[in-house]
């Protein structure tokens, strides 16, 4: 087994995210064929070509790379500052709180005084949870103590999107609300992608700035001080750019879980394992993930479309039975 | 060439007193060794002393410069650290764990320069495990774990070494190894602090010994007068014999007192 980093790991992993963009741009549920989807790349082509390459599959892919970017970076970062594989923002209930965020801005009509409130609600909630996280979690490096706080913001803040669920004036509402709990990219314009971009970049810089610190903590937090890392910035650093990225994607796609939890996962045996060495390409391997995924719930044939949710929900589960198996010694 | 002082320094661990009303200055080429009973407030006392702890009253200076006014990153690159039983998180390249030394030194995003690998490798080879370098750290033997730790704070390359209880886990062997490697980093002008529980290794090597009992000092001074039968007696409560070899003494413990 290597344990230095794979050579080909970044270029597999680009030309993955790159099929994944060619396939979300590509397949779909009405088939066109190539010379009509050139046509419209190289500028001409019909107007229904025109309208679902470019307004309806543009965007959604765009937002599929976007969010599954930060989505398997915030997981990676966070499994290094918490020391601990089983980490994500979905596990950790930072994803829920964003989308219990967007669902109160919906909820209480807050959503229509401004587009901009919904992503800065989901961006609150979401850094409210990390606090709540970090603060329940203490600085104990036990990663039952870590999954028991995660578990518990997370119910409570998905028991919070239940209640709205519950409470849902009518089945529309209903509808749209369950769209926040289960995630997807259906339906997304370009002013989706406007919102979760900015958020997204902010987000990923913050996090990748921490890197060395993230490696440092390798060595535990006293540790990790002795080699100058001041844990008070590192930490403000990792709880603003979870809940900053986490948020803004959350509000455009809804909780997405456990991309964070597979990437990492598959990725990790190809790096030095140093926390650092993971985040790059989580950013790529989640981007090219969810892309995936996006297509399948476009592809596989239900009488209504696939939440991603659900399908990432599925994939996640295997890396907890290695996991388990791994605790058990099964394996 | 760097100057640890601590000046009526206390340290309150939650309710408990862990470290009280200490003062000592540590020089530059001196090997001096911290001992006393477990919970005597060694390794307290010693992350105080880099800053790690906030005491509750006094003040501990780098070079005459209060360590609260400094920055992170410089204390780091005035004092190494080698925690005790250090946990590590994720199985790296020893290799890679070493090169975490050179952090202090390195920009957020930056990489190691080639003569930041030329001084892990010289790190790796003073605590000879420079041919473990390709190994997964958390696949050690606890001893070559312990000296891979130390290669890591040597890595550091600061004028202070402050090691707590680097012999646990040791072989006779590995302990008078790295015991020569601690002396030989003072006598090339570095300070090293060392926490010890061998009173015949901390007799033998340190230069200077402190003796702490309950949160205080309670001997400071060369080891053959910190040494006593009487401060034994009165700290660890065991009666000892001290044989003396050579230019060295040699602790036997006979019992409790």
């Amino acid at each position: 087994m290597s344990i230095r980093r794979h050579p080909l790991l970044l270029p597999i992993l680009m030309a993955l995210t790159f099929a994944a963009a060619l396939g979300s741009i590509t397949l779909g549920a009405v088939p066109l064929s190539p010379a009509r989807m050139v046509a419209v790349l190289t500028g001409g082509g019909d107007e229904v070509a025109r309208a679902i390459l470019l307004d309806l599959r543009l965007p959604r892919m765009l937002l599929g790379l976007i969010v599954g970017g930060m989505l398997g970076l915030a997981g990676a970062a966070l499994q290094g500052y918490l020391r601990n594989p089983l980490a994500e923002p979905s596990v950790l209930g930072a994803s829920n709180a964003a989308a219990l965020g967007a669902v109160c801005a919906l909820y209480f009509g807050l959503a229509q005084l401004h587009p901009i409130v919904l992503p800065i609600l989901a961006i609150i909630t979401s850094l409210i949870a990390i606090a709540a996280l970090f603060l329940l979690a203490g600085p104990s490096e036990s990663p039952l103590t870590l999954i028991l706080a995660g578990i518990a913001v997370a119910t409570l803040t998905g028991a919070g999107i239940s209640l709205s669920l519950n409470l849902s004036p009518n089945p529309f509402a209903a509808m749209e609300i369950m769209n926040w709990l289960m995630g997807s990219l259906e339906n997304r314009s370009y002013a989706h992608v406007w919102i979760a971009f900015p958020c997204v970049l902010i987000g990923a810089a913050l996090l990748i700035a921490d890197g060395s610190s993230l490696d440092a903590l390798t060595l535990g937090e006293e540790g990790a001080q002795a080699l100058g890392v001041d844990l008070g910035k590192a930490r403000l650093r990792m709880m603003l750019g979870v809940a900053i990225g986490v948020g803004g994607a959350v509000a455009v796609s809804g909780a997405i879980g456990f991309v964070g939890l597979i990437v990492p996962h598959l990725v990790r045996p190809l790096t030095d394992r140093s926390p650092s060495a993971v985040l790059l390409p989580s950013l790529l391997g989640g981007a090219a993930l969810l892309t995936f995924a996006d297509i399948g719930v476009r592809l596989i044939p239900t009488s209504s479309e696939l939440k991603l949710g659900v399908l990432t929900a599925l994939l996640g589960v295997p890396v907890f039975l290695v996991h388990l198996m791994r605790e058990r010694r099964l394996w | 060439m760097v100057t640890l002082r601590a000046q009526d320094l206390s340290v309150r661990l939650g309710r408990h007193a862990a470290v009280t009303s200490v003062s000592t200055m540590l020089e530059p080429g001196q090997l001096a060794g911290i001992i006393g009973p477990n919970g005597a407030g060694k390794s307290t006392l010693i992350r105080a002393l880099l800053g790690l702890v906030r005491p509750e009253r006094g003040v501990v200076s780098i070079d005459g410069i209060p360590i609260a006014s400094l920055g992170r990153k410089d204390v780091a690159r005035r004092a190494a650290y080698l925690p005790q039983g250090q946990t590590l998180h994720w199985p790296l390249l020893v290799e890679r764990l070493v090169a975490l030394g050179r952090m202090p030194h390195l920009g957020p995003l930056s990489r190691l320069s080639p003569q930041d690998e030329a001084l892990v490798d010289a790190a790796l080879a003073r605590a000879d495990v420079i041919h473990l370098k390709g190994r997964i750290a958390t696949e050690l033997s606890g001893g070559e774990r312990a000296r891979v730790l130390l290669a890591r704070a040597l890595a550091v390359g600061a004028p202070a070494l402050i090691a707590d209880e680097p012999l646990a886990a040791l072989d006779p062997g590995h302990q008078i190894d790295v015991m020569d490697l601690l002396r030989a980093e003072s006598r090339a002008g570095s300070l090293v602090v060392t926490v010890l529980h061998d009173l015949s290794m901390a007799a033998r090597y340190c230069d200077r010994l402190l003796l702490m009992d309950s949160g205080r000092l309670v001997a400071d001074g060369p080891p053959m007068q910190v040494l006593t039968e009487q401060n034994l007696a009165r700290v660890y409560g065991i009666a000892v014999r001290i044989e003396a070899d050579g230019d060295w003494p040699v602790i036997v413990p006979l019992g409790r007192v």
